[in-house]
């Protein structure tokens, strides 16, 4: 009986062993690194692509848009993600061409901390760029209170906060402050970390908003999708035709509308700063890094096919995680892009 | 014979671990030496002193974190080392039998909490309270001292410290601790014998006995300190400037490599982030020998009187 059971046992084992073995056989793993921002909107794909073609599974390391650019370069990876375009340079390192094809856009906002104050702050970009220059000092300052009129602001030193961990948040950020002061870009320029003229450093979107809650007269900049899920206060921001935006998802998509008509060819676009009445000005796309030409048949397939799933279809789950979908006529040119991919 | 291929067996058994981890520091100081050269190569010895962190600019100068790293570590040796030897002498002369066990028990227990534990309650607690309470109290008390001078933003040098220290003490306490308790008896004996208090039978017949042993301790947990990295990049406020004040922000090696190490895209860049592993190593390095050279001058001594 007891060796009956035990056969019974081995078999089934076995048995599912290899079943196991077999559909492992047919599912293809394909491998991505790269942005951390991101993260949480690919996992979603990632996941809701399974149930659209069950043969493919992803495997995504979000590693830093450094590390995803270190890693398409080398092959390591079957693609990249990044939050900052490639400069010319690391194209040229790439051994075949690269293509950037966006994914999401996103926003960044400005946080603050004056006690007392519940209103929202009207921020124009000279307050901005002043107040991280280390120019404005104090929150009644003339530049930041001409456009608060009806706020009575504290004679108080400001205490400017902002990332100390290399980020597609700061890199954003400070395209925008480039963007918009000539003394910040010449001074101090864009990147993902750069050389901060005043201020404190805090380790991500949790460290920067950690800080800014519990200091008073604290002010800094954090992602929109994590300010809105901490309900985090943040300021309305001065855009180009002088309007005074609130962030969300539709005056994010807005600012990627403003852009589409000047949008460069390979799409190494920077979205700050962007054409229209209701475009938030501090925002940014992120891109996934693929080959043009894909060396292995059966995965550029797979690729070329997701990728189109994901800036089609997958862009409705965008919203819920507080990413902004691409606009249509942006997603046409998209589309154009990903089928000049070939294997 | 076959005791004897067994006693062969292990012999290079044992000289294969010690040599496999030496030959492994060796690869590794070669590695980050062959990353670095671009650095080194761009840069000279200037990185060592010029304190300009720029990597869009890409200029890059190691001093701020170099100060940052030593002063924080010797912040927290500072304020460790006394507390730890107190916590000692209580746990292993002083305190009753019966609480011996669980008080040790509960102190080792600090040095299993993870370090970002530490830092979560370094930004959410200490900080402010630091910033509502302490420093406005040092700077009005104190505030003549060049390091108790400047804004209070609760996060920094002085932080940063205090997190180090409260993170080190259970390893100098602990085997501060082992080592009074293999002072032998007698030594306890002579000096009541000779008339001797209890605080001067502890400070002649055991501190002074066991200062090698406690030596040793403050070595460990300096290298727990130097080498800190989560805990202190959350309260220091992430700021490559050298300032005297204990209340302005710093920054340290290892911090510096743990935030922006993962978006560094330039080559150039990363060189310099691994230039700065290479000297965090060498500082380790050298204040472990300046440490040993010093055990062995006071064991020397204790042998002599």
């Amino acid at each position: 009986m007891k060796r009956i059971v035990t056969i019974l046992i081995t078999s089934a084992v076995i048995a599912g062993l290899a079943a196991g073995a077999a559909l492992a056989d047919k599912i293809l793993l394909i491998n991505g690194a790269g942005a951390t921002f991101p993260y949480p909107l690919y996992s979603k794909w990632f996941y809701e692509y399974t149930k659209v073609d069950p043969e493919v599974n992803f495997n995504y390391q979000s590693i830093g848009s450094g590390g995803g650019i270190r890693q398409i370069t080398a092959q390591t990876v079957d693609f990249g993600a990044s939050d900052g375009a490639l400069t010319d340079e690391q194209l040229k390192q790439a051994p075949g061409e690269l293509l950037h094809i966006p994914m999401t856009a996103g926003a960044v906002v400005i946080t603050y901390n004056i006690p007392g104050i519940n209103e929202k702050l009207k921020l124009a970009p000279d307050a901005i760029a002043g107040i991280f220059l280390g120019r404005i000092k104090k929150w009644n300052d003339p530049i930041i209170a001409k456009d608060n009129m009806e706020i009575n602001l504290p004679d108080q030193n400001i205490i400017v906060a902002h990332r100390s961990d290399g980020s597609g948040t700061t890199n954003i950020f400070t395209d925008y402050l480039s963007s918009v002061s000539s003394i910040w870009k010449a001074k101090v320029g864009k990147g993902t970390s750069v050389n901060w003229p005043v201020g404190l450093g805090q380790k991500g979107n949790e460290g920067v908003a950690g800080l800014v809650k519990q200091t008073p007269c604290a002010i800094g900049y954090v992602e929109l999708a994590y300010a809105v899920k901490n309900n985090l206060q943040f300021g309305d921001i001065q855009n180009k035709s002088g309007d005074f935006i609130m962030p969300s998802i539709e005056s994010t998509t807005a600012a990627v509308n403003g852009k589409v008509n000047s949008m460069p060819v390979d799409f190494r676009v920077s979205l700050v700063n962007p054409d229209g009445k209701d475009a938030y000005p501090i925002a940014g796309v992120t891109w996934i890094l693929v080959y043009k030409h894909q060396a292995d048949k059966v995965k550029g397939k797979k690729i070329i096919e997701f990728l189109r799933w994901a800036v089609t279809d997958g862009q409705k789950y965008s919203a819920d995680l507080l990413y902004a979908p691409l606009p249509k006529s942006m997603v046409d040119k998209i589309e154009e892009r990903i089928n000049e991919i070939y294997y | 014979m076959r005791i004897k291929f067994v006693d062969l067996g292990f012999k290079k058994a044992v000289t294969l671990m010690a040599l496999g981890v030496t030959a492994l520091a060796c690869l590794l100081v070669y590695n980050m030496a062959v990353y670095a050269i671009p650095a080194i190569h761009k840069f000279g010895p200037r990185f060592l002193f010029t304190s300009t962190w720029d990597p869009v600019k890409e200029i890059f100068g190691a001093l701020p974190f170099i100060y940052g790293t030593i002063v924080s570590s010797m912040l927290a040796l500072i304020i460790a080392v006394p507390v730890s030897l107190g916590i000692a002498v209580y746990l292993a002369e002083l305190a009753p039998l019966k609480i011996r066990q669980p008080l040790s028990f509960m102190i080792e227990l600090l040095a299993a909490i993870p370090s970002v534990v530490y830092g979560l309650w370094g930004i959410f607690v200490l900080a402010p309270f630091l910033r509502n309470f302490i420093q406005p109290f040092l700077s009005k008390y104190f505030g003549f001292l060049p390091i108790f001078q400047g804004e209070f933003y609760g996060v920094g040098m002085l932080t940063a410290g205090i997190i180090l220290s409260i993170m080190i003490i259970p390893t100098i306490s602990s085997i501060s601790r082992e080592v009074f308790l293999t002072v032998p008896f007698t030594q306890r004996e002579v000096a009541s014998a000779l008339g001797a208090t209890r605080w001067e039978a502890i400070r002649l017949g055991v501190l002074g006995y066991a200062r090698p042993g406690v030596l040793g301790a403050v070595i460990l947990g300096l290298g727990r300190a130097l080498g800190e990295t989560m805990a202190v990049t959350m309260v220091i406020g992430n700021r490559p400037e050298a300032s005297v004040s204990l209340f302005a922000p710093s920054y340290t090696m290892a911090s510096v490599i743990a935030n922006e190490f993962t978006e560094a895209t330039g080559n150039l860049y990363l060189s310099a982030l691994i230039e700065i592993g290479l000297i965090l190593f060498f500082v380790t390095l050298l204040l472990n020998i300046a440490a040993r050279a010093l055990i062995w001058k006071v064991s020397n001594k204790v042998k002599t009187v």
